[in-house]
C-alpha cells in the first residue's frame, strides 16, 4: 500500500516553545487517518504544516511521495481541506465559494459540476443563497463540498465536527465513510471526539505536546488485551500493598491506585484473587473506549511502553 | 494568473464597502458643483482680490468646468488616499479575518502569486476609483459649466501667480493627471496592501496608512533645510500632488506661455520615477514578508 504522507522529524517552534516535536508517521493510501490529541497538542500546528499554511522549524514532508516544500502546487491541486471552522465568503452565495476555490484549485468548472457538488452535501436547494444566512451545520457541509470539488486524493479535515449538532455528527460520520470506502480517499482527520474518530479511523496516532504518543491501527490499539480496570475498595491504600505482592504488581498503572491494565479475560481471576487476599470490593469497572485510553496516554506518558511500535 | 485577477475583482464587486468609495466621491463632487453653481462668483472675487487691478478677465467664463474640476481635484486628491485604503488595506487581512487566507494558502497557488494578485486588484480599483472622478468632476463639470480657457492660481515662491491655459489646450493635461495621480495613489494602495499582511483586521491597516500618509505629508510640509534636503526627496507624499505640474504651462523667455508645453516636464518625470520606485520597493517587501508568515489566523 502506497504512502500517502510520509512526516519525518517534524519540528515546529515558536521562539522557545516546542508546539510540533520530531513528530514522525505515515499515512498510507485508503486510510482513514485520526489525528488525536487534546488542545494545544500540536494537531493543528501539524495540519497547518501540511498545508504550508506554517513552515517548519525543521524535518521533511512528502506527499504522494514528493518532498512537500518542493512540489508545493502539485501536490495541493490533489489535496482537499477544511481546517478547523469552514470559514468561507459570507457575503457570496455557496454556489460562487464553490466556484471560486474550484477555479482555485485549478479545474474546469461548470455549473454541472458545481450543482452536483452541491446536491452531495443537500445544499443544492440553497445554492445561491449568501453564506451568511447558513446554519453552522450548512457551513460546514458547503466546507466539504469545496474541499472535495476537484476530487482530491487525500482530504484533510481539521476538527469537522466542531459546532455541529449530534446529526450534523452523524451526517459527517457518513460522509467520512462514504469517501474512503466507496470513493477509495485517504482522509485524515482530527478531532476532540474520541468516540467519533472510533468509528471512523482505520489508523491514528496520538500526540501529546508535540510529540508521538502512539501510532498503530485502531483494532490493534483496541484490542480487548488493553482493557483497563479499575478498582474500589473499602482500604484501597491497603489493598495495592497487597496486590504489590502478587503477579497483578506488573499490571498496575504508575500514579493510578487501584487501576490496571490487562486483557479483558482476565478480569474475572483478578476478582478471585482479590477476594483469595480478603480484599471487600466496593466496584470494578473495565473499559477498552479509545476515550479512556487516549486520556490515559495523554496524562500518563509511561503507560505507552507495552504498546509501542 | 487572469483567471485569479477575475476572482479578486469579482470578490471586490460584491462588496458593498467598494461602493462607499464610489459614493463619496459623487456626494463630494456633487456638493462642489451645486456650491459653485450657486455662488462661484463670491469665491473668484476672493481669489482674484490681490490680482483684480493687474489682471482683466470675465469672471462668469472662469468659472468653467475644467476649473471646476482642477478646484475638485485640487480637494479630493488629498482625502481619496482613504478610500484607497479602504480597499486595499482589507486585501489580507480581510481575509485572515473572515478564515478564508487559510483556505486560500492551501490552493495549488504561489504566495507570491496571490500578493500580486491582490495588488493588481488593488491598482484597478484605485484606477476606477480615478476614473469615476474624472467622469464626475471633469465630464459633468463640463455638461453642467461648459468649456472655456481655464485658470490656475499658484504661489510660487513668494509671489502670486494666474496661468492661462486655453481650452484646447487642456484636455490632454487632464488625462495626464488622472494618469499621474493614479500612479501617486497606487503607491498608497501597496503600502495598504503591506501592511494588511500583518494584520487579522482591516481596521489597522486601514488606521496605519492614513497616520503614515498623515505624518509624511505633514513632513512633506515643513520648510526647514535640513529636511528639505535630507527628507523630502525620500518621501512619497512630497510626490503626491505632482499632478499639478501638468498644468503648469511652460512660457518664452518673454514670459509668453507656450501651447502644449510643460514649465518642468524632468521634474514631473523625475517624481513618477520615485513613485513607481516606491511602489515597486513596497510591493517587493510584502510578497518577501507574506512568503516567509505563518499562517495562523
Amino acid at each position: 500500500m502506497a504512502n500517502i504522507i510520509q512526516v519525518d522529524h517534524l519540528c515546529k517552534s515558536y521562539n522557545q516553545n516546542k508546539a510540533v516535536n520530531d513528530l514522525s508517521f505515515t499515512v498510507n493510501e485508503g486510510d482513514v487517518y485520526g489525528f488525536l490529541g487534546q488542545n494545544g497538542a500540536g494537531k493543528s500546528t501539524t495540519i497547518r504544516m501540511l498545508l504550508t499554511l506554517i513552515k517548519p522549524t525543521s524535518g521533511q514532508i512528502s506527499i504522494f511521495g514528493k518532498q512537500l516544500s518542493h512540489h508545493r502546487s502539485e501536490i495541493l491541486s490533489q489535496v482537499g481541506a477544511v481546517i478547523e471552522k469552514p470559514d468561507l465568503y459570507k457575503y457570496l452565495s455557496a454556489y460562487h465559494n464553490l466556484s471560486i476555490f474550484a477555479k482555485m484549485s485549478g479545474i474546469k468548472v461548470t455549473r454541472k459540476l458545481l450543482m452536483d457538488q452541491l446536491q452531495m452535501v443537500g445544499l443544492e436547494q440553497r445554492a445561491h443563497d449568501k453564506v451568511k444566512t447558513f446554519s453552522q451545520g450548512m457551513k460546514q457541509r458547503l466546507g466539504i463540498a469545496v474541499a472535495l470539488v476537484h476530487d482530491p486524493r487525500l482530504i484533510i479535515l481539521d476538527e469537522p465536527t466542531n459546532g455541529l449538532d449530534p446529526q450534523g455528527i452523524a451526517d459527517m460520520r457518513n460522509l467520512i465513510l462514504k469517501l474512503s470506502k466507496e470513493m477509495g480517499k485517504t482522509v485524515v482527520i482530527s478531532s476532540h471526539l474520541l468516540s467519533e474518530i472510533e468509528l471512523i479511523a482505520s489508523r491514528m496516532i496520538i500526540i501529546n505536546k508535540g510529540e508521538k504518543v502512539i501510532e498503530g491501527n485502531v483494532d490493534e490499539l483496541l484490542d480487548p488485551a488493553h482493557t483497563m480496570v479499575d478498582i474500589d475498595t473499602t482500604n484501597n491504600k491497603e489493598t495495592t500493598e497487597k496486590l504489590l505482592q502478587t503477579k497483578w504488581a506488573t499490571y498496575l498503572q504508575k500514579g493510578k491506585p487501584l487501576q490496571l491494565m490487562m486483557n479483558k479475560e482476565e478480569v474475572p481471576q483478578l476478582i478471585n484473587d482479590l477476594v483469595a487476599i480478603n480484599v471487600q470490593l466496593l466496584s470494578v469497572n473495565s473499559s477498552h473506549s479509545l476515550e479512556n485510553y487516549f486520556l490515559s496516554l495523554t496524562t500518563n506518558p509511561g503507560y505507552v511502553e507495552p504498546f509501542a511500535n | 494568473m487572469w483567471n485569479l485577477l477575475q476572482i479578486e475583482l469579482f470578490k471586490i464587486s460584491k462588496r458593498p464597502r467598494t461602493y462607499i468609495a464610489f459614493a463619496a466621491i459623487a456626494a463630494i463632487v456633487f456638493i462642489f458643483q451645486f456650491a459653485f453653481k450657486a455662488d462661484g462668483q463670491s469665491y473668484m472675487d476672493l481669489m482674484l482680490q490681490s490680482v483684480k487691478d493687474s489682471f482683466e478677465l470675465e469672471k462668469t467664463k472662469a468659472i468653467n468646468g475644467y476649473f471646476m474640476c482642477y478646484i475638485i481635484l485640487n480637494t479630493l486628491l488629498i482625502q481619496v488616499p482613504i478610500l484607497v485604503a479602504l480597499i486595499a488595506a482589507d486585501s489580507i487581512s480581510g481575509e485572515a479575518n473572515m478564515g478564508t487566507l487559510r483556505l486560500l494558502i492551501s490552493k495549488p497557488i504561489s504566495r507570491t502569486q496571490l500578493i500580486l494578485v491582490k495588488f493588481a486588484a488593488a491598482t484597478i480599483f484605485t484606477l476606477l476609483l480615478l476614473l469615476w472622478m474624472a467622469i464626475t468632476s471633469l465630464v459633468i463639470s463640463l455638461l453642467v459649466f461648459g468649456a472655456d480657457d481655464m485658470l490656475i492660481f499658484r504661489v510660487k515662491g513668494e509671489e502670486s501667480q494666474i496661468l492661462q491655459i486655453t481650452k484646447d489646450d487642456i484636455m490632454w493635461r487632464y488625462m495626464a493627471a488622472f494618469g499621474y495621480a493614479t500612479v501617486a495613489l497606487t503607491v498608497i494602495a501597496a503600502l495598504s496592501l503591506f501592511l494588511s499582511i500583518f494584520a487579522e483586521n482591516s481596521i489597522g491597516p486601514i488606521i496605519a496608512t492614513v497616520c503614515i500618509v498623515i505624518v509624511c505629508t505633514i513632513i512633506s510640509n515643513i520648510n526647514v533645510p535640513i529636511i528639505d534636503k535630507n527628507v523630502k526627496p525620500f518621501l512619497f507624499t512630497s510626490y503626491l500632488v505632482g499632478w499639478k505640474g501638468f498644468f503648469y504651462i511652460g512660457t518664452s523667455p518673454d514670459g509668453v506661455p507656450i501651447k502644449g508645453s510643460l514649465e518642468n516636464w524632468p521634474a514631473i518625470r523625475k517624481s513618477l520615477f520615485i513613485l513607481i520606485l516606491h511602489i515597486v520597493v513596497i510591493v517587493s517587501a510584502s510578497v518577501v514578508v507574506f512568503r516567509k508568515r505563518d499562517i495562523l489566523s
